[in-house]
């Protein structure tokens, strides 16, 4: 930003140059409408003269329609925005509210506390740099008390006010804030906090909060408000290492090339220089390019525009850092990783990861544990629900550049994204790299697939059949291996009822199943590609992401996707098998087009329709395809 | 950072993020204060090069004459591009606040015709100037909003958005609005149009203007498509204007303030919030999230 353009003598400039000059801290308020989060909120907004008198007046006319205070105010209809919320009196989406001092700019994040809504207060917590744990004076820590120190412990925040609230209704106790202080901090020596201040509250009338209290002689500290003012804001820590996430590559014309990015920690200056992860080259800062004029460094929080001394190659999503203290570069790291989405979480299966401005494929290849977040204890588990919190090995298809999360919040946090919905499902962050890319080397073999394919004079593939139960799958791969056959091709058959016989024979039909289910099928399909073989896989893969995950593990050239496409009233009526009879009747759960989903493959290599047509038919398309695509 | 200094790198970072994952992105140009906020952080986040979409002005044909002459000269610098869109079925039929009241007229001509032009540009993301401190259910409101490609919001089903980490993906059809403000104030705003030195319509500093007192709003007589009703006087007052919309649903508020430092002045002391001027926020309960849900911004 430029300098303040005000005339400088005048008391209104003088006034507003003050307001211009006001840093911004952001905060959580954890706890419950019980503990008088709301009120808390309001009356912050209300002595900074954040509520309008117009809004007061809306707010007075709501709290006789559905306030919880009778004839008062009642500041959580104030918080509580959507219609449903204000109808059913509870809090169900995170919100922010703004608010200023004399000192200071504030950014309110108010988050229900209940634990069904882990996944809101993560949110808000995320871009928090304090956060006020309420405590009711009358109830002491509980086990919600826990659960909202642990996440935003969890969430990297460091800077903890404890305020004990209703203190009034425990008589301005010292003994009861004492005892309920020390219960506290016992708690705590497990979390990783750096400041905890204890402050005793009344929200409704304000003391000690934003006002003077004399009804607590015994307690000589600061105000909340005043704590807020002049905690430390973590993001100016200029002696951090510089990190930046290329956001996109400036080129205007043939004669600029800028790169643009948001500074993530530390300083950069004309000059420094500077490395590119995942690549590792290395070259330094030439200039700024810069609306507001010539420049020589910027800071951490900055929105900048670099241009470098040497054109190398970087794209939207390198991370750009010190020489000095490098990110990492990895494959494969160990997350916390919080689940946001309805759907459970399905390891093997494949989703988006983003870091920074970077997307990566990704999947989690173990799931270690679950952390009860009431007890902090770990739980083994299969899966995670939504608002489940683990701990997780991730894998990545490329490797990309990162720090761990208590090293740096920007660079060591990344969300997950469903590649089919599109929604973000997860939130993680970076405990550390295990680095699979140097702990397991691949054996080098001296006779490759390239070797193997010229000895046998084919070329190596999977045609991937996927369909309902009775579309017609096997007969189609066994017509097709028959006469691959009698053309000299080597095939073999990987059938899903077979398959479930021997190597899965440990699997069932959850989701989670369902995917391990076909990761291993694709797995042991790539083994049949690299030893030169046409491999015919008939599965249901009844989901769309797992049938992207096969195509993923055995390489795109190699599969060649078939939907063998029959009606649902078609096979259901045939039931050669006489399954949809079996799981109409209840006796076969999560039976794919009965009590399970079938998506339709929206992309196929090829779509055959088995109802329609002859099984010699469908195989004459297929032959004629993978002719057409040179498979064969 | 100064806080005005974070909100600016705050919304770079948001603009440059949307634009890099966009096909085909467009800002939203109301011609307000907070439309011109969001071009100016446009123009520096992309920085020398030219912003890489066109404005959009959804046109009810009833906006102040000011607005459109602002608007018009605006668009006269040769790096940006103005699209306006006036539906047509409204001019058809004549749709005006006087007949058919602030609810069928926001809708028919600002909803409907936003869903018109973004349809017929096939955007896959819009930015628009909302901010969380404007309304309680924008206070809700992901800064990555997803809309359907019937341009709804469903507010119970909102992406959860953390860090500074935005997910933008869609499919075909659906898109993402933007909301750059998001975590401003009023305050802020004026604060970063004085800081910046930007022009604003004049609209928005006190003048002589003729006004009529209607339900208890001052609305200036712009045109004379307003026609008096009985018992109502014109008069001159000095007033502004703290938010602009469409002039018989916009109310003024007397003042002095010729400036944007003697604006700050009045409204370190102000008691009530801009929005209590626009009439479409208040003529049914939870009426902004209801609009919002329809698909207006």
């Amino acid at each position: 930003m430029r300098s303040s353009n005000l005339p400088p003598n005048n008391p209104v400039s003088q006034f507003i140059k003050a307001q211009q000059e006001k840093d911004l801290l952001r905060f959580i308020v954890c706890g419950s409408v019980d503990d008088g989060k709301s009120s808390m909120i309001g009356r912050l907004l209300y002595d900074s003269k954040q509520i309008f008198d117009d809004q007061l007046a809306s707010l007075a006319n709501d709290s006789l329609q559905h306030g919880t205070q009778g004839e008062a105010i009642d500041f959580a209809l104030l918080t509580d925005g959507l219609q449903a919320e204000r109808e059913q009196g509870i809090t169900i989406d995170v919100a922010y509210r703004f608010f200023a001092t004399d000192k200071r700019a504030f950014i309110v994040a108010d988050a229900p506390g209940h634990e069904q809504y882990t996944r809101n207060m993560v949110t808000g917590a995320s871009t928090a740099e304090m956060a006020v744990v309420l405590i009711d004076a009358r109830k002491g820590v509980l086990t919600q008390t826990r659960r909202h120190s642990l996440l935003v412990d969890l969430l990297g925040i460091k800077n903890i006010i404890v305020a004990i609230n209703k203190i009034d209704l425990i008589d301005y106790s010292q003994e009861v804030f004492d005892a309920i202080s020390q219960q506290y901090l016992e708690f705590a020596e497990t979390l990783h906090f750096e400041n905890i201040h204890f402050v005793p509250i009344c929200a409704l009338t304000g003391e000690n909060l934003t006002l003077p209290s004399t009804n607590t002689p015994w307690y000589a500290g600061p105000r909340l408000i005043e704590i807020a003012e002049t905690v430390a804001v973590g993001t100016q820590d200029l002696s951090a290492a510089f990190r930046m996430s290329v956001q996109s590559v400036s080129r205007p014309n043939s004669d600029f090339r800028g790169y643009m990015g948001t500074i993530a920690s530390g300083a950069i200056n004309v000059g420094d220089l500077i490395r590119v992860n995942p690549s590792g080259m290395e070259t330094r800062v030439k200039a700024f390019a810069d609306f507001d004029g010539p420049r020589h460094s910027a800071i951490a929080g900055e929105s900048v525009c670099l241009v470098l001394e040497d054109e190398i190659d970087i794209s939207r999503g390198d991370l750009l850092s010190s020489i000095v203290d490098p990110a990492l570069v990895s494959d494969h790291v160990e997350v916390h990783l919080v689940w946001l989405a309805e759907e459970a979480m399905i390891p093997q299966r494949s989703y988006l990861l983003k870091i920074g401005s970077k997307e990566v494929r990704a999947h989690i290849d173990r799931l270690k544990y679950r952390i009860d977040i009431n007890s902090n204890e770990h739980v083994s588990a299969v899966t995670l629900g939504l608002n489940d919190i683990g701990i997780c090995n991730i894998s990545t298809v490329t490797p990309i550049g990162l720090d761990p999360y208590d090293l740096n919040r920007s660079t060591g946090a990344f969300v997950l994204i469903d590649r089919i919905t599109n929604r973000t499902v997860g939130a993680g962050m970076i405990r550390h790299s295990l680095r699979r890319s140097e702990n397991v080397q691949w054996q080098e073999l001296t006779v490759g697939r390239e070797q193997r394919e010229l000895m046998n004079e084919q070329k190596g593939f999977v045609v991937w059949l996927t369909g309902l139960s009775g579309s017609g799958k096997s007969t189609i791969a066994n017509a097709l291996e028959v006469m691959l056959h009698q053309r000299k091709i080597r095939t073999f058959v990987l059938d899903g009822d077979n398959v479930r016989h021997g190597l899965n024979a440990d699997l069932g039909f959850t989701e989670t199943d369902r995917a391990e289910n076909i990761r291993r099928v694709a797995e042991v399909a790539k083994l049949f590609v690299d030893a030169g073989m046409v491999t015919i896989v008939s599965f249901i893969s009844p989901f769309e992401a797992e049938r992207a995950l096969a195509r993923e593990i055995v390489g795109d050239s190699d599969f060649f996707e078939v939907f063998v496409d029959a009606p649902m009233v078609v096979v259901e009526k045939r039931d050669t098998k006489g399954l949809y009879a079996k799981a109409r009747a209840g006796l076969l759960p999560n039976f794919t087009g009965v009590d399970s989903p079938y998506e339709i493959p929206t992309n196929p290599n090829l779509r055959v329709e088995s109802s329609v047509s002859s099984v010699v038919e469908c195989l004459d398309q297929i032959v004629a395809e993978l002719v057409r695509k040179s498979f064969l | 950072m100064s806080y005005l200094a974070r909100l600016e790198a705050e919304s770079m970072h948001i603009i440059r993020e949307a634009v890099a994952q966009a096909e085909n992105p467009v800002m939203l140009y109301s011609v307000g204060k907070d439309s011109t906020v969001i071009l100016h952080l446009a123009r520096k986040a992309f920085f020398p090069a030219p912003l890489p979409f066109p404005l959009l002005h959804v046109d009810t044909t009833w906006k102040f004459k000011e607005m459109i002459k602002f608007r018009d000269v605006v668009a006269t610098d040769p790096d940006l591009r103005l699209i306006v869109h006036i539906n047509p079925e409204c001019v058809r039929l004549n749709i005006n606040p006087f007949d058919h009241g602030s609810s069928m007229h926001t809708d028919l001509w600002k909803t409907e015709g936003l869903k018109q032009a973004l349809d017929e540009g096939a955007f896959d993301l819009a930015f628009g100037g909302a901010r969380r401190d404007e309304e309680k259910s924008r206070a809700k409101e992901r800064i990555f909003s997803f809309r359907t490609s019937k341009h709804v919001w469903d507010p119970k089903n909102q992406r959860p958005e953390l860090w500074n980490i935005y997910n933008a993906r869609h499919a075909a059809g659906e898109s993402i609005r933007v909301f750059p403000l998001s975590n401003w104030t009023e305050l802020d705003v004026w604060q970063y149009l004085l800081a910046e030195d930007i022009p604003v319509v004049p609209l928005y500093f006190a003048k002589p203007r003729p006004v009529v007192m209607r339900q208890g709003m001052q609305i200036m007589v712009d045109d004379d498509r307003m026609k008096l009703l009985p018992g109502e006087v014109v008069e001159t007052k000095m007033v502004r204007f703290r938010t602009l919309g469409c002039y018989p649903l916009t109310g003024a508020v007397e003042s002095e303030a010729t400036d944007l430092s003697m604006i700050l002045a009045e409204m370190f002391t102000s008691r009530s919030s801009e929005r209590q001027g626009r009439m479409i926020d208040h003529d049914q309960a939870g009426s902004m999230e209801k609009k919002k849900v329809e698909g207006y911004f």
